[in-house]
């Protein structure tokens, strides 16, 4: 209701109408408020994890949260030397697990979009069909028979039991099919196979080009749900080297429920696993605009 | 005479395109979900004393695994909590996201390029670090909420009892959520074009009015896909109740249905009754998003 009050007050004279309007305008108060609250909401545990890295275990447990200590690099040196420094080890399996990962799968999508967006042959819409219907099989359903049949080929506890599973993604094959239908003009095509070009020169020299802004967003997408997977490596590893940050975190959770001199590490280990990835964000948020209901994508 | 290979789209390239799909799909789905169906009618017998290899072997087991499975109370109850679970995040989770992608697209709002950035942040924290921090902040020995708390006179309420619990796994489910579906909510927003609603404004209609008439009912598709989306999503929870296990008892290894299927499979080490019942789970998802989006669909595109 106070919404409509603060809003009924005004009224728009015509002249401002063109354009963007209002915007020097007295500030809709409850409104901003409204929003700044979400703000805090979830900036709340990142603010958090941030003070909290700053304390021993002791002072983790004995003074108040928002009030920063001194022992933040005490924390990091002593998390780095944890098991051989393990956790650095951690957080570059990530890295590999969701750039390769994440590269393959984009390369996969472009190649299985493009097909689907720009060729008319036997089964295309069946394809297109199955592919879309993977997205609805939950993953803990195949993760079992998924380990079970690796097993059989002696690949679980590899890089490749963490990497192979990572490559399909129906959702980047939906998008990079939509981008190869909207930013790939058929008479490029056209002209490109006048001249001769092969159909593989054609894919790689014309159409990725084309499609690039859009490829860029199935490849962060991918990378993003590689690096928060857990499920998929927790099943698959056994080996802590080759641990993901997600499984080395939760471990280290696990282990400190009986051991709670692990906590301080646990969330130092977080806030600096966050970090990268919130970096990596901000500097690419232009490529975040995407619309699942039209298929456009913003720049 | 040579034909001009103009119009010849090539036969075989296509094929050749999505070849290491199909490959991936045959290896990682196909095959896995048929030895799923496969396990989920079989059981163990063992011959002889047990010892040795060969001893054991898989028989047909017809539809015991199914039935054993859909009659253990422990499944039934987590099937109702991941129900509840699903009802009680999903309206709030969208509700806030879409509340948000109205305030990022109305007029005379300070901070908006802030909170923007804010409110999408938590997507980029795995839902495991994200169950990890908020866990912490639900001890009373390490959060903040107890201190701020006692300074209003109020206790913290014990956020792991049998009532609570769902709460508190949810409220990360809403953490973790919002933000990304604010996004896709706000990025149909921005594409309604201005005109349509311009006029309104200048026929001195409210800016909670152009939201509610215009810009909600024009946004309809977005809606509905987040919607089904989300649902799928959340009725597969499985990373947050499993990392905040070790902080509580409350939540028990079995607790919403993936886990009791994880459970089964890695912890007792019956793959049979595992796979009848990620059978029934993936048969239940299919039939109930296959269903939505079939009721939604003529919303979904009639926005073309």
């Amino acid at each position: 209701m106070a919404l409509v009050r603060l809003d009924g007050a005004i009224t728009e004279a015509p002249a401002a109408a063109a354009g963007r309007p209002g915007r020097r305008r007295r500030p809709a108060t409850l409104p901003t408020a409204i929003l700044l609250l979400g703000a805090v909401y979830c900036l709340l545990p990142v603010a958090w994890v941030l003070v909290a890295s700053t304390k021993n275990n002791s002072q983790l447990f004995n003074t108040f949260t928002f009030a920063p200590n001194g022992s933040l690099w005490s924390n990091i040196t002593s998390l780095s030397s944890y098991a051989g420094g393990v956790f650095w080890h951690w957080m570059l399996n990530s890295v590999l697990y969701a750039g390769g990962g994440a590269l393959l799968s984009t390369v996969v999508s472009a190649l299985t979009g493009f097909a689907l967006a720009k060729y008319r042959f036997r089964g295309r819409s069946a394809l297109f069909n199955t592919l879309l219907a993977g997205v609805l099989v939950p993953p803990v359903v195949l993760a079992v028979p998924q380990y079970l049949l690796l097993a059989k080929f002696g690949l679980t506890d590899t890089y490749w039991s963490v990497l192979l599973p990572s490559v399909l993604s129906p959702y980047g094959i939906y998008l990079a099919r939509i981008y190869a239908m909207s930013a790939v003009p058929d008479e490029v095509i056209e002209s490109a196979r006048v001249d001769g070009c092969p159909e593989g020169r054609l894919f790689a020299r014309i159409a990725v080009p084309m499609m690039a802004p859009g490829l860029v967003t199935v490849f962060l997408f991918q990378f993003v749900a590689i690096w928060n997977n857990f499920l998929l490596p927790f099943i698959m590893l056994s080996d802590e080297n080759k641990f993901p940050i997600t499984v080395g975190l939760y471990t280290l959770l696990n282990r400190g429920s009986t051991a709670p001199a692990l906590y301080s590490l646990v969330v130092t280990g977080a806030m600096l696993s966050i970090i990268p990835l919130i970096i990596l964000f901000l500097a690419l948020q232009r490529y975040w605009r995407t619309d699942i209901a039209s298929g456009a994508v913003k720049q | 005479m040579k034909q001009p290979r103009k119009h010849t789209a090539p036969r075989l390239a296509p094929y050749a395109f999505v070849a290491p799909a199909v490959a991936l799909f045959a290896l990682l789905m196909l095959i896995p979900i048929g030895y799923t169906l496969f396990l989920s009618f079989g059981k163990s017998q063992v011959s002889g004393l047990g010892l040795g290899t060969g001893a054991r072997k898989q028989v047909f087991a017809g539809l015991s695994n199914y039935a054993s499975g859909l009659s253990d109370p422990a499944f039934l109850s987590s099937l109702l909590r991941v129900l509840v679970y699903s009802l009680i995040l999903v309206p709030v989770m969208l509700g806030l996201a879409l509340l948000f992608a109205l305030l990022l697209d109305a007029q005379r709002v300070r901070f908006q390029r802030f909170a923007r950035l804010s409110i999408f942040l938590p997507y980029a924290v795995p839902t495991v670090i994200a169950s990890l921090l908020w866990g912490f902040l639900y001890l009373p020995t390490v959060s903040p909420f107890p201190a701020i708390l006692a300074r209003l006179g109020l206790s913290m309420p014990d956020l792991f009892t049998t009532n609570t619990a769902l709460f508190s796994v949810a409220n990360i489910g809403v953490w973790g959520g919002t933000g990304f579906n604010m996004i896709v909510i706000y990025t149909a927003l921005r594409s309604v074009p201005t005109e349509l609603y311009e006029a309104a404004r200048i026929d001195g209609a409210s800016q909670v009015q152009v939201a509610l008439r215009i810009k909600i009912p024009m946004i309809g598709p977005a809606l509905v896909l987040t919607g089904v989306f989300s649902i799928i999503a959340t009725l597969q929870v499985f990373n947050e109740p499993h990392t905040l296990a070790p902080l509580t008892n409350t939540i028990s290894p079995d607790w919403m249905p993936l886990m009791k299927v994880f459970d089964l499979a890695f912890n007792e080490q019956d793959s049979y009754e595992a796979a009848a019942l990620s059978v029934v789970i993936a048969v239940a998802m299919f039939v109930f998003s296959y269903g939505l989006l079939r009721v939604s669909n003529k919303r979904v595109f009639q926005g073309r």
